[in-house]
């Protein structure tokens, strides 16, 4: 699963991360993500929102994906105008059926004291969470958010 | 991350502190599993007041106690729940099936009646 912004597309900036699976860098990632956003200016609820959504697909990628074996998740975050768009990809095990994947309260891992809410608060907080995943191979999830004052919503 | 407890006439009070992510909650589990059995306590009261981050995993922390202490007929309740918290835990059900108090007071008073 490789995706990368190629030079054609639009986008302001953007950054790119890599890392090994390890729980460690589950705050490092969401921190670094934040960072990254705020120069849009977002609203302290929005950026938390972010964090959080960023902090559920990492941690699904270590333990669902590489199911705390040993991989590299990678993310790339990218801006235009007050939207942010963030990838995040594992090279793990994949999800059989994404439909039941995305049910609220579902989890393949009860045996951990998941929750099963990782997707909801993903699909609640950003304005867009896109799931491609091919069992043995990996898992991308696009998270999608405006921020901030969004110029398409105000009176020209 | 770090976790303060402390007990209170037979209720076990658990104070979190820091962010509260998958990494993070895998010793708080043992920590507040290790304070429950040790004492014997079938009454628990967390506080979020000092919790600047928490994500899906503290869902499953907060159900998870929940469970046990209804499965020993104890009693359980929240407390000092900021709003970006709040969002998430009525959005997982929280709200349903445990009380959320403002302070740590009140929480008590609330258990040590349940009991």
């Amino acid at each position: 699963m490789s995706s990368r912004v190629s030079p054609s597309v639009a986008v302001e900036n953007y950054i790119r991360l890599q890392f090994p699976s390890k729980s460690e860098n589950e705050s490092f990632a969401r921190v670094a993500v934040a960072s990254f956003v705020a120069q849009l200016d977002p609203t302290l609820e929005e950026l938390t929102e972010i964090k959080t959504a960023v902090s559920e697909a990492v941690t699904n990628a270590i333990i669902h994906g590489y199911e705390n074996s040993f991989g590299e998740v990678r993310i790339e975050c990218s801006i235009l105008d007050h939207t942010v768009k963030i990838t995040i990809e594992d090279d793990g095990a994949g999800i059989e059926d994404i439909s039941v994947a995305r049910q609220p309260l579902y989890t393949s891992r009860p045996d951990l004291e998941r929750s099963g809410m990782g997707m909801t608060i993903m699909e609640t907080f950003m304005d867009l969470m896109e799931l491609e995943s091919s069992p043995g191979c990996g898992t991308r999830v696009t998270l999608v958010k405006t921020v901030g004052d969004d110029p398409s919503q105000q009176p020209s | 991350m770090s976790v303060e407890t402390l007990v209170h006439q037979e209720v076990l009070v658990v104070r979190l502190h820091g962010d509260l992510d998958h990494h993070s909650v895998e010793s708080i589990r043992s920590e507040v599993e290790k304070a429950l059995t040790l004492g014997g306590y079938r009454a628990l009261v967390m506080s979020f007041a000092s919790i600047d981050f928490m994500d899906s995993s503290g869902i499953g922390l907060i159900l998870g106690r929940y469970k046990k202490l209804k499965e020993m007929r104890g009693a359980m309740a929240l407390c000092e729940i900021n709003p970006s918290l709040e969002k998430i835990l009525k959005m997982s059900g929280v709200y349903r099936v445990l009380p959320v108090f403002p302070s740590e007071r009140e929480a008590l008073a609330h258990v040590k009646g349940v009991l």
